[in-house]
């Protein structure tokens, strides 16, 4: 098995007479696709929110290539966990192109001075983004709505743009919490193949999902939480055979 | 309607209201503008007058007219209206009123009521296809146009005139605004960046050359730039990284006393004479450091607890300045701040320059224009860049800029530095220019004033920090004999204007976008932009 790259400890998250995530163990690998299943309320957004900064886990170890990561989300994202939202959280009304180029914001350093003066170091880190937040439009084929307010976009292409934007700060692990929501089965295949894309460029992805077909056609591993607990974790197929996957799902046999 | 009937209505309507202007409006002498002589369209029925011309709008078929010629009408009516209003007071009832004006009101109605039968039709698309030496011809022309209207109005003594006249100037441009002359000038101004940036600086420094001498206006316009200043910086602050702030002019007031103190003053507490371009930094870096100091611990807070503590250093910066003798010189402030002398130039001395005589005064104006220039620097090219768009990130969706590589603190932090450092720049300028400084110039209002000059005029734009700062100090001035009426005035003239253009006077393009636009149907997404946090434990 290849290096692993983002390695989760023990992780809780205990709010007042809940507790959210219990003591999660996880690994992903470097240029791995991993699903994260569970029934409603299993705390699987949670375990992403403390994996991204959002959230500080009441107990546990989040380490990223080695490092122990903490603080603000930003420092998460400059590390290399990139994230998008359940509920898309673009700026809507900055343009796409414009979103994509806030998201190179960690991979830039141009202070004021020289953002004041445009001395030569602004043009080129400047066209560098702006080249890079190209490719990445282009990429995820929004090229033709570059100049397009964020909120105008199509539901399916918000999502797109949403990664894109998380993709310029050039991350190790994206973090896809429910990519398929909303979509109908063509676009759900299309975004099974930009996810496939995305680990193409070397990027490891972890995604949140209902939909069975969708992980388990998809994913090299699966991880099922319930109640805030690893229930299991393995391939597709060993996930799908598992009984306590069935009974979690389904609820136990009676009689 | 039949086209004869409107045509009967929009010849009838400007007759009368051109007839009516150059009649008599008053039954009693004396009222500005010689009003009870006919003839002549004196005081401000030439602007009825000038206001029928737009009847033409009811003969030729041009995209926008309805509207154009309805705002003219309405326009026409409030002119009317509003010296009907002082004719009444000063004559003694309805008797003050003469036929001319009642003429005039049922012209302009008739134009009002053409202006109706128009059939609805689409917003004007202005695109005249004309050489690019033309187009700027035109832009230049636009502020040739701005800088005479400028220098002519400020010559009005009479309130209701000088009413009469910003009524007509509203008229005119809600006219030009509904044939899409602005749409093609602002697109005209982006093609042509560079000759409307030169433009504007020539029209500025041109200014204190029309007054002949004298140094009322010119001074009130240092005024102006100074407030611009403050404004941009404001600006950067609450229209770009979209954090109020209500209790920014604390920071003006910490330029301010540093100004003050080390001028060497006649009545200070230090006796240090410390040079003009030190002070100038000295006083931008302390308020920028007391920026910080406010900021750090308070930036972790959002929207209305941020105000709250704003307000509260605000307060708390004019209690200290009202109290602290030994320093501040308490109630009796620093006075007797001495002209100027940088770069071997004496700020307090009049100068001829080209045959024209300028008043001292003139000289801070033009400091004012270099600092308002630099201002304008900064905010421009920090607005487009990384900086500025991580602001704009933060103020659109701070998780979500966060989550996306924005240091959010930092740079929350850095406006706030950015936007004091500004201020207390034109702080220690308006130590000379108002020659001392007392707790009394920094309350609260003056922090509302600046926040409202800066929505009024259009936040995150730089001419709507500088037209809502003009507009804040000449119209006072100007409405001098409502006396304590004029902050009422002032008031409703605000809340109207946030009813009819809730985006300001010159709006961002990306405000506008966000006050104006209805959320498009079948786009759910963006709806969780304001929803609930994703730290919500269902997941």
């Amino acid at each position: 098995m290849s290096t692993t790259l983002l390695d989760v400890r023990g992780v809780t998250k205990r709010y007042e007479g809940l507790l959210a995530v219990d003591g999660v163990d996880l690994g992903v690998a470097e240029g791995e696709i991993l699903g994260v299943i569970g029934p409603n309320g299993a705390g699987k957004t949670t375990l992403f929110n403390c994996l991204t900064g959002l959230e500080v886990p009441t107990a546990g170890e989040i380490r990223f290539r080695g490092s122990v990561l903490g603080g603000r989300p930003d420092r998460f994202t400059r590390a290399g966990v990139a994230r998008t939202f359940q509920n898309i959280r673009l700026f809507p009304h900055m343009s796409a192109f414009e979103n994509v180029l806030v998201g190179r914001h960690c991979r830039t350093h141009v202070g004021i001075a020289s953002a004041i003066g445009r001395g030569p170091k602004f043009r080129r880190e400047e066209g560098e983004s702006r080249a890079k937040a190209e490719e990445l439009l282009d990429f995820v084929g929004l090229r033709r709505s570059a100049g397009a307010m964020a909120r105008n976009l199509s539901y399916g292409d918000q999502r797109r743009l949403e990664i894109a934007r998380a993709l310029a700060s050039e991350p190790g692990l994206l973090l896809l919490d429910e990519p398929r929501a909303g979509m109908n089965a063509q676009e759900t295949r299309a975004a099974a193949e930009l996810v496939r894309r995305i680990r193409d460029r070397g990027v490891a992805v972890a995604v949140i999902e209902h939909d069975m077909r969708f992980i388990f056609g998809l994913c090299d591993r699966v991880a099922v939480l319930v109640q805030g607990r690893k229930l299991v974790e393995g391939t597709p197929a060993e996930v799908q055979a598992d009984p306590r996957v069935i009974e979690a799902y389904l609820g136990a046999p009676t009689g | 309607m039949t086209g004869r009937g409107r045509l009967a209505l929009v010849v009838g309507g400007a007759v009368a209201l051109v007839v009516g202007s150059v009649s008599p409006w008053a039954t009693f002498a004396g009222f500005p503008g010689k009003m009870s002589l006919g003839g002549f369209p004196g005081g401000a029925r030439l602007f009825a007058l000038l206001l029928a011309a737009a009847a033409v709008l009811g003969l030729v078929d041009i995209a926008g007219r309805r509207r154009a010629l309805l705002a003219a009408g309405l326009g026409a009516v409030a002119v009317i209206g509003v010296n009907g209003v002082a004719l009444v007071d000063q004559g003694g009832g309805v008797g003050g009123v003469a036929w001319g004006a009642w003429l005039a009101l049922a012209g302009a109605g008739l134009l009002v009521a053409a202006a109706r039968a128009l059939p609805a039709e689409p917003a004007a698309e202005l695109r005249p296809r004309v050489p690019a030496v033309a187009e700027v011809a035109a832009l230049c022309a636009g502020l040739l146009i701005l800088l005479g209207t400028v220098v002519w109005a400020l010559r009005i003594n009479e309130s209701s005139r000088f009413v009469s006249f910003l009524v007509f100037v509203a008229t005119v441009a809600v006219v030009a605004h509904h044939l899409g002359l602005f749409a093609w000038l602002s697109e005209l101004s982006d093609r042509h960046r560079r000759t409307v940036v030169l433009a504007s600086a020539a029209v500025a420094v041109a200014f204190p050359f029309t007054q002949q001498g004298n140094a009322y206006w010119i001074r009130v316009f240092a005024s102006i730039g100074v407030f611009a200043v403050a404004a941009i910086g404001l600006n950067v602050v609450v229209g770009l990284a979209g954090l109020l702030d209500l209790g920014y002019v604390a920071f003006f007031g910490v330029g301010a006393y540093v100004g003050a103190l080390l001028a060497n003053a006649s009545l200070t507490t230090v006796h240090v004479h410390v040079p003009f371009v030190l002070v100038i930094f000295l006083g931008g870096g302390i308020a920028a450091a007391f920026g910080l100091v406010i900021g750090a611990p308070t930036l972790r807070l959002r929207g209305d607890y941020l105000a709250i503590v704003t307000l509260g250093f605000g307060e708390i910066f004019r209690i200290t300045a009202n109290n602290w003798d030994g320093l501040t010189r308490g109630p009796n402030g620093i006075s007797g701040v001495p002209d100027l002398h940088a770069a071997g130039v004496n700020f307090g001395e009049a100068h001829t320059v080209l045959g024209v005589s300028l008043p001292g005064f003139a000289n801070y104006y033009f400091l004012e224009l270099v600092l308002l220039a630099a201002a304008i620097l900064v905010f421009t090219r920090l607005n487009d860049s990384r900086i500025g768009r991580a602001w704009v990130a933060i103020r659109e969706d701070e998780l979500a800029a966060a989550a996306s590589g924005v240091d959010t603190i930092r740079l929350k932090l850095l406006a706030f530095a950015i936007g004091a450092f500004l201020a207390g720049c034109a702080g220690t300028v308006n130590a000379h220019v108002t020659t001392q400084v007392s707790p009394d110039s920094y309350t609260f209002l003056e922090s509302i004033l600046l926040v409202a000059a800066v929505v009024l005029g259009g936040m995150g734009t730089v001419p709507g920090a500088l037209l809502g700062s003009a507009a804040l100090f000449v119209l006072p001035e100007k409405l001098r004999s409502f006396q304590d009426k004029r902050l009422l005035l002032f008031g409703a003239a605000l809340i109207l204007l946030m009813r009819f253009r809730p985006e300001g006077l010159v709006p961002s393009r990306r405000r506008q976008r966000e006050l104006r636009e209805e959320a498009p149907e079948g786009l759910p997404g963006l709806a969780g932009a304001t929803g609930a946090p994703p730290g919500s434990p269902v997941g």
